[in-house]
């Protein structure tokens, strides 16, 4: 039996897995005491589970649990890094590197320090999505404090070479920074290996809680950071404010089953993805976004040409799936992701992304198919676009009434 | 576990059973993230509103003016760092007794070219409205302290900001469902409250703010809450909050009796102890009662009560970690010696009069025995 | 978005969808929009002989709301003379349909249409007529 709407955006954010709600509850109901309460054993206990939760979390990345500081979620973890890394670096130089593709959280944190006075470099990504590494080192300058680069973009779900550009980070002596948000529990990332010097991590995306994120920081070699919220001197100063118990053991636990079943569920996941792939790109006129390569299996990305991407969506109640990235999609701006592809205008407007999840069935994925093809057929139909294309006329050569 | 008696509420409140309830469904089959356009985003977006709601009624604010942050800490420094980010560097007056969490921001602007004086406090604990710097643009000042329970004159500093053109904050954690709030009647331009003191889960605070306020965000990136604070939205703990705020207000007239009956019960017992209570003499929340038993120390007192089966703190719970004398003890001309003695109790909504009972009788067994040792070292 | 029961019966069985011939004799076209903008609507119009608005078809690639608002405009200007037609206001759209205020350009889109439809139908008639009135 189907449920639904068919849940088909999971990179906006995932359920709670049940294992990890039901290890919660016991935190938010008997277990209710304040970490940082010393003096009796509702905050030891407390402050106990915090730490073994923080343990998890470092062994899915390969860290050491020193190196996880906690936050609200993966933005604020943004915040931290990058303008933590960039206030307290800035006497070295006032220059930064980010990508046109990045979340929100890190470009508006990137013009904030814009405004501040520091100078930001916006590189174009390449067709694919994917960092062009020349063009990385041709950015780079004496000056260069910050690179701020995601592992796994929300929208396409290319993986960048973040191995790459560590390496050359770390020759320079520049600190790196990546948001890997809609990274963990697909793509294996190992700090050990990696020379990456701050990472982001939220729990909602991984089948953890809402509200609760991580900032690695690297101790060897030791990046310093400026704190962003200051009072109590939690986690060794670089977040104050009181710990919510339960979300981090939901995180903890979000990501031990990460760890212990990625390998498993990713190739299922992979099957169904490939399955929908097949089955959408049967339709005339469709184009997958990003680099089908260095991309995580979760994520398809496609453009249904002449159909409006919002039409769509409406046409489409049965599937719960997000045109443009969930943050910016109430504005009827097409998605600057897709945009800086350097896809047409009229392509970016009918983008769908599906993201599949732990829960996906291969029935919901089969019924997704079919709905697309009776759907895109009837809002084709609608399209002058479409009409006009089929009589052979080149869109790019009509002259549009702009308003 | 075994359960110790729980009398340390002032650091975190057992979560009510009506906000487990509440929040439940969202942890489980209703996960949507508030700004996608479906369906499971469009119910988590009506969650929020109405949860903004609940939090706007329980203190005379408007909806629009309640600012969701992971707790009462960020919205201490959202406020103060980015009320003064977007003012020309001044003066800001932070009473001597504020917790970290405004202390600490408000030092940092120092750095920005602040100049942060401190409001001096009497010996009852109380914040005096005559040592406001008449010069200061930025005010915050606490509406009971965390650790005396002592109330503070909000309104009388609100009146004296907005004279002298400052903007007034209050950090009214502690105040929530202790006793009335109203955003209004204060006369405040912002005001933070947090969640898990009331009842509520860890993880969800507000900040108050009146719209006149230019606030430059903590946290960018997406926009969320008017573009204050940006974050996919907790939704869970949202919920949790605005159905905690609802029952604090209307739970507030019978807890507060209760709260003073077994707060004179155990300052009655304080007494007959020799022991002092410190702020006495001020108005305070009827739930917290901060004391000393001349000649013990305050950590080995919470240690032998604790293994007594009480839990009770030796300070705010922040800085439990420090030996030092607490600072709001010090500001208060409190001597060291008697300030290292201090402890913290404060009842709550679970405590019932036989765990107040037990627990007078527990300090007294315990306060003789620590005599009864050092007259013997004595003699 | 909480779109109302109108704008939602109008999206999902659209009214008058389809072409006329372009070069028809009696029928204007309108195209309005951009892809770039997100809309393009095409609205045609068949106009009798007594000048009286026999029929009108559209189609058009853009959001609900817009599909909404073409499919109503046909059937507005249906039996009202090219004058009527051009009487019909964005406002009078926006308000059967409830549109949220973010989506009011589409009801001005639709506005924009009829006028163009009206437009193209009388410079049509104009090239013909004119050696008519010529002989005359």
């Amino acid at each position: 039996m189907l449920k639904f709407p068919i849940y088909l955006d999971y990179s906006a954010t995932t359920p709670v897995d049940p294992r990890v709600a039901a290890r919660m509850i016991p935190w938010l109901t008997e277990h209710f005491g304040n970490p940082a309460s010393r003096s009796h054993a509702y905050g030891w206990e407390a402050e106990a589970a915090v730490e073994e939760a923080r343990e998890q979390v470092a062994r899915l990345v390969n860290a050491d649990p020193k190196e996880i500081v906690w936050t609200s979620g993966a933005t604020e973890s943004n915040n931290l890094a990058i303008k933590g890394a960039a206030h307290f670096y800035s006497g070295k130089g006032k220059h930064i590197i980010t990508v046109r593709t990045e979340h929100k959280a890190v470009l508006d944190t990137f013009r904030e320090l814009e405004r501040e006075g520091f100078e930001a470099t916006y590189l174009d990504p390449q067709e694919n999505g994917l960092v062009d590494l020349d063009a990385f080192r041709a950015a780079l300058r004496p000056d260069t404090v910050l690179v701020s680069i995601m592992f796994v973009n929300n929208e396409i779900g290319v993986i960048q070479p973040i191995a790459e550009i560590g390496e050359i980070c770390r020759e320079k002596g520049i600190v790196f920074h990546v948001d890997a948000a809609q990274a963990t529990g697909k793509v294996e990332i190992d700090l050990d290996r990696l020379k990456v010097d701050l990472m982001s991590f939220s729990a909602h995306k991984t089948y953890g809680p809402k509200g609760i994120g991580a900032l690695y920081v690297r101790r060897k070699p030791r990046i310093r950071l400026e704190a962003q919220m200051h009072g109590g001197g939690h986690e060794r100063g670089l977040r104050s404010g009181t710990l919510a118990t339960h979300q981090i053991v939901g995180m903890g636990e979000a990501f031990r089953i990460a760890r212990e079943e990625m390998g498993a569920e990713n190739e299922r996941i992979r099957m169904l993805r490939d399955r929908l792939m097949k089955g959408l790109t049967d339709i005339e006129a469709t184009y997958v976004n990003g680099d089908m390569e260095a991309r995580v299996p979760h994520n398809l990305n496609i453009s249904f040409a002449y159909v409006e991407g919002e039409s769509l969506i409406m046409a489409i109640k049965e599937v719960a799936v997000s045109s443009g990235s969930a943050c910016t999609s109430a504005s009827l701006e097409p998605s600057y992701v897709l945009r800086a592809l350097g896809r047409d205008d009229e392509l970016a407007h009918s983008s769908i992304r599906f993201s599949i999840g732990r829960f996906t069935t291969e029935e919901e994925v089969d019924f997704t198919i079919d709905l697309l093809h009776r759907k895109i057929g009837k809002l084709r139909e609608l399209s002058p676009l479409w009409e006009m294309v089929k009589e052979g006329v080149d869109l790019s050569t009509v002259q549009w009434a702009h308003h | 576990m075994f359960a110790p008696v729980y009398l340390d509420h002032n650091a975190s409140a057992p979560l009510l059973e009506s906000v487990r309830d509440a929040m439940q469904p969202w942890l489980g089959e209703r996960f949507g993230n508030a700004s996608s356009r479906h369906e499971y985003g469009r119910a988590a977006r009506r969650a929020i509103d109405e949860a903004r709601a609940q939090v706007a009624a329980a203190v005379g604010a408007h909806p629009t003016e309640v600012v969701f942050t992971s707790g009462g800490s960020e919205a201490n420094n959202l406020f103060i760092k980015g009320a003064a980010e977007r003012m020309k560097p001044g003066v800001i007056a932070v009473s001597a007794i504020e917790h970290p969490c405004v202390r600490e921001p408000a030092r940092q602007l120092v750095r920005r070219g602040w100049i942060l004086e401190d409001i001096r406090v009497d010996v009852a604990g109380r914040a005096r409205v005559d040592a406001l710097h008449p010069h200061a643009s930025l005010v915050s000042v606490m509406a009971a302290n965390n650790e005396t329970g002592v109330l503070q004159d909000i309104a009388a500093f609100a009146d004296a900001a907005r004279r002298q053109g400052a903007w007034m904050h209050t950090d009214a954690v502690q105040m929530l469902g202790k006793l009335p709030l109203d955003f209004r009647a204060l006369g405040v331009a912002a005001m933070t409250l947090s969640a898990h003191k009331i009842g509520g889960p860890q993880g969800a605070g507000a900040l108050i703010v009146d719209k006149r306020v230019d606030i430059e965000p903590l946290i960018a990136g997406g926009g969320h809450e008017r573009g204050l604070r940006s974050g996919s939205e907790n939704i869970a703990a949202i919920v949790g909050f605005g159905v905690a705020c609802e029952h604090a207000i209307a739970s507030l007239p019978a807890g507060r009796e209760a709260m003073n009956a077994a707060r004179a019960r155990i300052e009655a017992c304080v007494a007959a102890l020799g022991g002092i209570v410190f702020g006495e003499a001020a108005a305070r929340l009827p739930n917290t009662c901060y004391f000393a038993l001349p000649g013990i120390e305050g950590e080995t007192l919470v240690g032998k009560l604790d293994r007594a089966g009480f839990a009770v703190a030796s300070g705010s719970a922040c800085s439990s970690a420090s030996p030092e004398p607490s600072r709001t003890l010090t500001a208060m001309g409190v001597a060291p010696e008697l300030a290292r003695g201090a402890i913290r109790v404060s009842v709550g909504r679970t405590t019932r009069s036989q765990d107040v009972e037990d627990f007078c009788g527990a300090l007294a067994r315990v306060a003789e025995e620590l005599r009864g040792l050092q007259a013997m070292a004595v003699a | 978005m909480a779109y109302s029961d109108k704008l939602l019966d109008h999206y999902e069985n659209p009214r008058n969808v389809g072409s006329f011939g372009k070069e028809d004799d009696g029928v204007g076209t309108g195209m309005v929009g951009a892809p770039a903008c997100g809309d393009v609507m095409k609205l045609q119009i068949k106009v009798g002989p007594d000048g009286v608005i026999e029929d009108a078809k559209f189609k058009t690639y853009g959001c609900g709301s817009a599909i909404a608002s073409s499919s109503l405009v046909t059937e507005w200007v249906k039996g009202k003379t090219l004058d009527q037609a051009l009487e019909i206001k964005n406002t009078a759209i926006a308000e059967e349909l409830a549109l949220p205020p973010v989506k009011i350009h589409c009801s001005i889109l639709a506005e924009d249409a009829i006028k163009a439809a009206v437009e193209d139908y009388r410079k049509k008639q104009g090239t013909q007529v004119a050696p008519a009135a010529d002989a005359a």
